[in-house]
């Protein structure tokens, strides 16, 4: 069986699995790493949002295949330990704004909104406004309807990381 | 639970019996179904007579079915100064854990954060005592919880006037710790084995006047938020549970469709991962290392597929059966200058989906069966998968896992049955889930129906209010069904049959409309359906609001003003006030724009939502790739009235979570059959609201407490967001809209999937679209 390398959450790690099982399911099922949410397997939820070598992306889409042994690959598990704290400001933000209801999509909005922040920041644009059209590019569902309160979370963490 | 008098003050307190059970730390103990003790229960106007949901709605049901059968919900207090609460209900996202732990650090002066709720395992002893709907759980626990959480300070109160040598009255409790004369302190924690008790006894409490609440009513954030956003909050499929590896289905193309024959089982079982693969009543199960080992399987399985429920089946079908069932207007023939409203509403199937999708761990062996799922019905499931196992129910384990969302769905244990039976049948534990694909097109629907509505008026008068709802039929086999005809003696509404009782239970009109008549009429049909947060009140309610301001039209009133005339209840009168002059109503705004103002009375509570809407080209045009735009809800403001709001945080949650379903069922979220089986099977064909249809500016007021009791949260919101959009819409096109979600008649918006194989390949290009 091929046998794949890469960095999850700081740690190498090495698992035995074909090629082209989606990393989603590595994660979940073969190395018990559950943050990362199935919602649809489609790229379309975005539940399982985590990060890779820093930038947003859906492990259900991606067979563990075509990671590199220098691949890093960050799930929410993993989230703090990039700013060297217990919560990452996001995670404090969805606190502070009692963000979450059912929670399952939650992980996911938090990785996707970091990325998010951070992509807007490097095109010199600043998430200052509940009505900010980077919104728009947010596609992760939230089925509890939770937007609004996402909205203000992202707003409130934009300046603090 | 017995309660006694002291009424001197009118509303005065009273006492209750709870208990201290026999047990090593302390335990303590109280009846559900106190609550209905004090019910809430509107008075009617005259000269509308009442209807039945007006005396005695689903709630009261809910509530009073809890009385004769009741047993005990218990509270420990534990060593370290913690208490701890096994809740017999379903945490799905709306705050119940919160809540119920709230009135537990009320009663007990102890910190919210040293509480734990956990969610009970099925207690088949509570009969209907454990049934998670109607919006009903804080209405129904909130006296049994505080009551016991009073003993347990009381006993705690008697073991410190021991230890500290001092009468109780010279104790007093705070945060936990008990203060006694002269500075003496001793925390709950070392009292909790002293004050356990070696037998159970009775003990008389009188609770709290609400005027020395701090918790109650006081703003709370989550007890179980950290969790969430650290992604350590254990659903299903997140449980530990040896050997049970992941578990899939291959489902037939067609609803309810059944399996003939299976022509390459052997090679499917020899794909990489893959353990067993089966037959089963659904489909043929396939179990693996890994779901996307299962994924591969189920889309290699070459299956000869018999015919489903609905084989062949279009909604044009359905629609013409549901007209020819509709039932008969009643109102006589009136007065030559009465004239009338009369228009008739087509709502489409719509999916109640939750992002975890139906999923249960299963793990069955000859002579026993456990079972791990989110589970609001969790006694019909184990007596249901015990039955089918052929096992005594006192055999079948259920616990109850937090659940990532139900509106509805989680009513059902369609996923627990189903691992039950591919456990049995492979002989090993599984951790089975359903595809997003199938959760959309075999799972639950909320059923398509119609809704007409004729009302008329005359000399600023209405006259008669008559609506006939006509709906394919509702599964109600949850447990409810044992609710009702357990109390079927009690009910004002005769001898109707089962949805009909649940209909005239639920539906009422808050309006002084004369003679009022809401009847409901079913076809039964071969379709998966069940309630989808409200089982009939968001269509119906928004089909009667259109009506309502049709006539304000008619008559040349304000539709605020006009609804606010003919209201029937100061507290329905108060959300509205609120929510219109919050939201600024008749504010001047651009043609192609407009607000709408509705009113929604359910669950002992009162919501009002005034929303805006966007219908201009360059706002419907807005291009966003795999998206639905369309018309833009701008602004929401809603006021809402539960009696007490024993969170209001999380009733803010539960609002704008209902804002965001009426959005939806209103705009954009329903379902297409087509040639048996329904063509969305994926989050960007089925258009639930998203960020882009998000509005930037939503405002929710939770007024005072009113009534002083609790009332209904979860669902409240619905029905009201969807009318007040519906009617902003028809106000901004001049078009009164008939036909829900709006866009269904439009073109499809994306390109359904293959049915053969029945679920699609996970896609390989995740890198490419990194951000």
């Amino acid at each position: 069986m091929p046998r794949h390398t890469f960095v999850l959450n700081g740690a190498p790690v090495t698992v035995d699995v074909e090629s082209d099982v989606r990393l989603l399911w590595v994660l979940r099922d073969v190395l018990g790493v559950t943050g990362p949410k199935y919602g649809c397997g489609l790229g379309v939820c975005q539940a399982c949002t985590s990060h890779i070598n820093g930038r947003a992306f859906n492990p259900c889409c991606v067979p563990v295949g075509d990671l590199q042994p220098t691949d890093e690959v960050t799930t929410i598990e993993g989230l703090p330990a990039t700013v060297g704290k217990d919560l990452h400001p996001m995670q404090q933000a969805w606190l502070d704004n009692d963000v979450a209801q059912c929670g399952y999509c939650q992980p996911g909005q938090i990785m996707a909104a970091v990325a998010k922040v951070r992509q807007a920041r490097d095109a010199g644009h600043a998430i200052t406004d509940l009505d900010d059209a980077v919104f728009d590019e947010i596609r992760n569902i939230c089925r509890c309807g939770t937007y609004h309160r996402i909205r203000e979370a992202i707003v409130a963490a934009a300046g603090e990381f | 639970m017995a309660a006694t008098g002291d009424q001197e003050h009118g509303l005065g307190r009273r006492t209750f019996l709870g208990y201290v059970l026999a047990a090593s730390t302390l335990t303590v103990a109280a009846q559900l179904g106190e609550a209905a003790g004090a019910p809430s229960r509107a008075s009617a106007a005259v000269p509308s007579p009442p209807e039945p949901a007006e005396l005695y709605d689903l709630n009261d049901l809910l509530t009073d079915a809890t009385l004769p059968t009741a047993n005990l919900i218990s509270i420990q207090v534990h060593s370290d100064g913690t208490a701890s609460f096994a809740l017999p209900r379903a945490e799905v996202g709306q705050g119940v854990t919160t809540s119920s732990a709230m009135l537990i650090a009320e009663e007990l002066d102890l910190p919210l954060d040293r509480i734990r709720v956990s969610l009970a395992d099925a207690r088949p002893e509570l009969l209907f005592n454990q049934l998670t709907g109607g919006s009903n759980t804080t209405i129904s626990t909130y006296t049994p919880i505080r009551v016991a959480a009073a003993v347990a300070r009381g006993r705690l109160l008697e073991a410190a006037a021991d230890q500290l040598n001092a009468p109780v009255a010279q104790l007093t409790t705070e945060a936990g710790v008990v203060h006694g004369p002269g500075g003496a302190t001793v925390g709950y924690g070392e009292l909790a084995e002293k004050a356990a008790s070696l037998t159970t006894v009775g003990v008389p409490v009188t609770l709290k006047a609400p005027s020395r609440f701090t918790v109650i009513g006081t703003p709370r954030g989550r007890i179980d938020a950290l969790e969430a956003v650290t992604g350590r909050k254990q659903f299903a499929m997140d449980v530990t549970v040896p050997d049970a590896l992941p578990a899939m289905v291959c489902r037939p193309p067609t609803v309810n469709g059944t399996v003939r024959s299976v022509a390459n089982l052997a090679a499917v079982r020899a794909m990489p991962g893959i353990t067993d693969v089966v037959t089963v009543s659904s489909g043929v199960a396939v179990r693996g290392r890994t779901f996307g080992q299962c994924i591969d399987a189920v889309r290699a399985l070459e299956v000869a597929w018999g015919p489903g429920t609905e084989e062949g089946a279009s909604e044009a079908d359905v629609l013409a059966e549901l007209h020819r069932a509709e039932l008969p207007l009643v109102v006589p023939p009136l007065p030559l200058l009465t004239k009338a409203v009369d228009l008739r509403f087509t709502f489409h199937f719509a999916s109640n989906s939750a992002l975890e999708p139906n999923c249960a761990v299963a793990d069955v062996r000859a002579d026993r069966a456990e079972i791990w799922a989110a589970l609001k019905s969790p006694i019909v499931a184990q007596e249901t998968i015990a039955a089918d196992l052929g096992l005594p129910a006192s055999a079948v384990t259920v616990h109850v896992t937090q659940g990532g969302g139900s509106f509805g769905r989680k009513l059902f244990f369609d996923a627990a049955r189903e691992a039950a039976e591919v456990s049995r049948a492979m002989g090993r534990p599984v951790r089975l889930m359903w595809h997003r694909t199938d959760d959309f097109r075999q799972g639950r629907t909320h059923p398509m129906s119609i809704s007409r509505v004729r009302a008329t008026y005359s000399l600023g008068q209405v006259l008669s209010c008559e609506q006939r709802h006509t709906s394919v039929g509702t599964d109600f086999s949850h447990g409810v069904g044992e609710v009702i005809t357990a109390l079927a003696a009690k009910l004002p509404v005769g001898n109707l049959g089962f949805s009909e009782t649940i209909f005239e239970l639920t539906q009422q009109t808050p309006y002084a409309f004369g003679v009022t008549t809401q009847l409901l009429a079913e076809v039964d049909r071969g379709f998966n359906t069940g309630s989808m947060r409200n089982i009939y009140s968001p269509n119906v309610r928004c089909a009667q609001e259109l009506v309502v301001d049709a006539l304000a039209e008619g008559m040349g009133e304000d539709p605020y003003r006009f609804r606010r005339r003919f209201l029937k209840d100061d507290r329905a009168r108060a959300v509205l006030d609120e929510a219109a002059t919050t939201g600024s109503w008749g504010r001047s705004m651009p043609a192609g724009t407009a607000q709408g103002i509705a009113l929604h009375p359910e669950y002992h509570g009162f919501v009002a939502v005034l929303a805006e809407i966007d219908c201009r080209p360059q706002t419907t045009g807005r291009q966003i790739p795999d998206a639905y735009t369309g018309p833009r809800v701008t602004k929401v403001v809603c006021a809402v009235d539960v009696g007490l709001a024993v969170n209001p945080r999380g009733l803010e949650a539960q609002m704008m979570g209902g804002i965001m379903d009426g959005i939806a069922v209103a705009l954009s979220s329903g379902l297409h059959l087509e040639d048996g089986h329904f063509l969305e099977g994926s989050w960007d064909d089925y258009f639930y609201t998203r960020q882009w249809n998000t509005p930037p500016e939503l405002r929710i007021i939770v007024m005072p407490p009113t009534t002083g009791e609790p009332g209904g949260a979860g669902e409240l919101a619905v029905a009201g967001a969807m009318a007040a959009v519906a009617c902003a819409y028809g106000r901004a096109t001049g078009t009164v809209p008939t036909t829900f979600p709006l866009n269904h008649g439009g073109p499809l918006g994306f390109e359904p999937l293959p049915t053969v194989p029945p679920v699609p390949a996970s896609p390989t290009d995740g890198l490419s679209r990194a951000y």
